[in-house]
């Protein structure tokens, strides 16, 4: 049986710093929407989304204090996510489907 | 610890408690998997005519009996009530329910009141399918491929699909409900490696139930979406892919084959270990070979697109994958072949059932290997040829350990023995009808009949009027448990808490089960399949 | 004591099934965090045709995403993020036992949640309003010739923000009941196991729209109009 670990309480100024920081990252998402970076610009998004998701995942969620086989269910249902993405993309990507011209 | 235990007059979990209501809102997961037990046997009946149907005008070449439209009512509807109102539900939700948490010696699954709601939303769920039915049909097929059915179906896509989706929380339910039980409930002592294998499958089916079934719930929403709001994401007319509602609902519907068949799986492990009386042979790989099939499982899907206009490249991709999902069943197989050698065996109505899933089962995995072949794929996919190998998977597989486990455990649920002589007779009948109806098949369908279709050349008639007479007799051989069990409910011998001389700890219970499952929650000391836990005495009475 | 077949009385904390409350607690937070699971492959089946379609339709997607309202969509992410603040801020509350707190919080957090909703609401009202709704006859989307993928990158806004849209508001109605019976006084430092999962629940749909922000409404808007 595992020891129960989550009676850590977080201080009300952790809780304010990872606020700003999501705030912040939000704000920064939007105006770097607004840079030319060509076809980075989506990995920037998604990377900021992703530091967003951790953040809120690690903090709010209390995963940082999580058990072992919490982190594994997390881990597990992304692994899944990205099979049904790539998957399901080793279809379209090699299709050549640019999709119709249709109106 | 005494075994004759006659429960008539002591406290179990049938007589604790009378009336609609104790049963209605019952927390107790052995009254929920009762009446799962009874729902599923009446699906089964429904979908069961709906073949019955399908196989009478089959009998001659000409669509004579029914309209084509409602020939594809029928096959649709034998479809989406078998798959996802029958054999989903199947071995989990009955047997699953019952005796996972006895197994491990817990007193209810983690969330007993979730459970209750598990069986509500199935009720709900065949409620709305059967209001299509009645209403008019469905003529889809259960695979729902677009833009037939979002734009051009005429039929009740939207009550069905809704009834599909709420069936389909009943089942993510009970996944979440098993899985959380193996890893926070189970006794002191009751290690992984010592819980029976039943339980290792029921937990890898958990697995899948949780991780495929929310992605055909949401792709049954883009349907009805597109058939209620005209939002069109798999409409070609928009410049959209019909294909890729057919990756989305392939992504689930191929684990399903896996939730169908492993919990069956799980049975015959237990049935194969008690006939012959020796743990089953290589516990380990058997257990981690229910994962593996959880796993790769999820990795093949791209099969059933094999001649969807799906990239070739990724056809590869899938059938190569495919051939690897084959390794863990063919494991299980081994294992249960070795663990019958030099072996005990007895000839019991479970074992035979048993053996018939062998038996049955190989031969429709091997097919299997055959369709998952791209190339041969070609020639015989929507064809009987594919018909032929998931009925051999599915009915000579799943159906076949379902029964096996309702005989194997019905004196443990009901108290009673059933009679053994029309036990074993039925399943000859049900071996002999099942073969009759569905070894043609693969002929028909590599001579090239087509699925889905109620009229066909002449040529093909002889093999179609094999295929229902053995239907026929398949019916009978159903229909007659239905009628002996029922019959032991009242007249069957009492049963001992152990009449097999079967380990686990279900066997050390009373016959049936008082409601809170154990006096004291026990302390497990010894390995699944320990025969020698089990006394002298016991061991004898076993038939 | 012996361990007899069943806790003479059930309680909230300890329910009969379990043997002791950190059991129950384990079990109630795997259970949900299973669940939310569920919801990341329920909602990853319209991310992927999202990736799909956007793949195919990079230019259409990219023009279809400027008609969003960015200031609306940013300002609306940070009301969400507030409110897993505020929640994170009840569940603290909860750890330590302050009723008044926990109440506190969590009304707010129900505010800015519908907060949250109206602003979506009116955005919704407004692509009513510009014809870009796909099951309108009059639809139209400026700039491209391609009506069709349009169609699709919109049927695809509507699709994810609806069905965001739809698990806040069970979120509004599963925190109205835990104020209730927070109010009741049902919770305590020693269990205050729902508050706590609710609070995943809500964590987890601010995660769906961290996500849904930048892929609806931030595609090329590097692009002149």
């Amino acid at each position: 049986m595992e020891k129960h670990v989550h009676e850590h309480v977080d201080s009300v100024g952790t809780y304010v710093g990872v606020l700003l920081l999501l705030l912040a990252a939000t704000v920064a998402t939007t105006l770097v929407a607004f840079v030319d970076l060509g076809d980075f610009s989506v990995v920037v998004a998604l990377a900021i989304a992703c530091g967003k998701m951790l953040l809120v995942a690690l903090f709010f969620m209390h995963v940082r204090y999580s058990t072992k086989l919490t982190r594994l269910v997390i881990l597990g249902g992304l692994m899944w996510l990205a099979i049904l993405l790539l998957l399901t993309l080793t279809d379209f990507a090699t299709r050549g489907w640019g999709g119709a011209s249709v109106v | 610890m005494s075994t004759a235990v006659v429960a008539q007059e002591t406290e179990n979990y049938l007589n604790n408690g009378y009336g609609l209501k104790s049963w209605l809102l019952t927390k107790d997961h052995k009254r929920i998997a009762v009446l799962y037990f009874i729902s599923i046997s009446i699906f089964f009946a429904i979908g069961g005519t709906f073949a019955s149907l399908i196989r009478a005008e089959l009998l001659t070449p000409p669509g004579d009996l029914v309209s084509s439209e409602t020939y594809n009512k029928l096959f649709t509807m034998h479809g989406v009530i078998m798959v996802f109102f029958f054999l989903i539900p199947s071995v989990p939700a009955t047997m699953g329910n019952f005796f996972l948490p006895i197994m491990i010696g817990a007193r209810d699954l983690a969330f007993p009141r979730v459970n209750l709601l598990s069986w509500y939303l199935l009720i709900v769920g065949f409620a709305l399918a059967l209001y299509a039915m009645i209403a008019g049909g469905v003529d889809t097929g259960w695979t729902f491929y677009t833009p037939y059915s979002t734009t051009y179906s005429n039929t009740y896509v939207i009550a069905t699909a809704l009834g599909i989706f709420v069936a389909g929380f009943s089942s993510i339910l009970t996944g979440l409900n098993f899985i959380v039980t193996v890893h926070r409930m189970r006794a002191p002592g009751m290690t992984w490696f010592r819980m029976p294998l039943f339980v290792w499958a029921n937990y890898a089916t958990g697995v899948i139930q949780v991780l495929g079934t929310p992605v055909i719930a949401v792709t049954l929403v883009l349907v009805f979406c597109e058939r209620v709001f005209h939002i069109g994401i798999f409409d070609p007319q928009l410049g959209g892919d019909p294909i890729l509602f057919q990756h989305l609902f392939w992504f689930y519907s191929h684990p399903a084959v896996y939730i169908m068949v492993l919990p069956a799986m799980g049975v015959i492990s237990e049935l194969v270990s008690t006939f012959s009386r020796k743990p089953v042979f290589g516990y380990g790989f058997v257990a981690f070979s229910s994962m593996g099939i959880a796993i790769i499982g999820f990795l093949v899907w791209g099969h059933h697109l094999f001649v969807s206009g799906q990239s070739l490249y990724a056809g590869l991709v899938f059938s190569f994958l495919s051939y690897f999902v084959a390794i863990p069943s063919a494991i299980k197989v081994f294992n249960w072949t070795a663990t019958l050698y030099k072996g005990s065996i007895s000839f019991a109505t479970p074992m035979l059932y048993a053996f018939g899933f062998i038996g049955l089962f190989t031969i429709g995995g091997l097919t299997g290997l055959f369709v998952a072949s791209l190339g041969l794929d070609v020639h015989v996919t929507d064809t009987y040829f594919v018909i032929a190998h998931f009925h051999y998977v599915m009915v000579g597989g799943t159906i076949m350990a379902y029964m096996g486990g309702l005989h194997y455990w019905w004196p443990k649920m009901t108290g009673r023995m059933y009679p053994e002589g029309w036990a074993k007779l039925s399943a000859l009948i049900i071996f002999v009808g099942f073969n009759f109806t569905f070894f043609p098949q693969f002929i028909l369908g590599y001579l090239g009949m087509p699925r889905r279709y109620h009229a066909y050349p002449d040529e093909f008639q002889v093999l179609h009027v094999l295929s229902t007479a053995g239907a026929t007799v398949l019916a009978i051989g159903y229909i007659l448990p239905a009628i002996y069990l029922f019959w032991s409910l009242r007249y069957g011998e009492k049963a001992s808490a152990n009449p097999w001389g079967a380990t686990g700890l279900e066997w050390q219970t009373p016959s049936p089960p008082p409601t809170h499952n154990f006096e004291k929650i026990p302390v497990v000391t010894h390995d699944a399949y320990d025969y020698t836990t089990v006394p002298r005495e016991v061991m004898e009475v076993g038939r | 004591m012996a361990d007899s077949h069943a806790n003479i009385e059930e309680t909230l904390a300890l329910r009969e099934q379990f043997d002791t409350e950190e059991q129950q607690k384990d079990a109630s937070t795997l259970g949900m965090w299973i669940f939310l699971i569920t919801e990341i492959m329920f909602f990853g089946g319209m991310f992927a045709a999202y990736t799909i379609y956007r793949s195919a339709y990079p230019t259409v997607f990219g023009v279809a995403s400027s008609s969003l309202n960015v200031t609306i969509g940013a300002i609306n992410t940070c009301v969400l993020l507030l409110s897993s603040f505020t929640m994170v801020m009840a569940v603290r509350a909860g750890q330590l036992g302050q009723r008044n707190m926990i109440i506190f919080f969590l009304i707010i957090t129900l505010l800015f949640g519908c907060v949250f909703l109206g602003v979506k609401a009116y955005e919704w009202t407004e692509k009513y309003e510009e014809h870009h709704m796909p099951g309108q006859v009059a639809f139209h989307l400026e700039g491209t010739p391609l009506q069709g993928p349009a169609k699709i990158f919109f049927s695809l806004y509507f699709a994810m923000t609806g069905l965001h849209a739809l698990h806040m508001v069970v979120g509004v109605g599963i925190l109205s009941f835990i104020i209730w019976e927070t109010k009741k006084g049902r919770y305590s430092s020693a269990y205050y196991t729902p508050i706590d999962i609710a609070g995943l629940y809500w964590h987890f749909v601010d995660i769906v729209w961290i996500f849904l922000f930048p892929l609806l409404y931030l595609i090329d808007r590097h692009l002149p109009k």
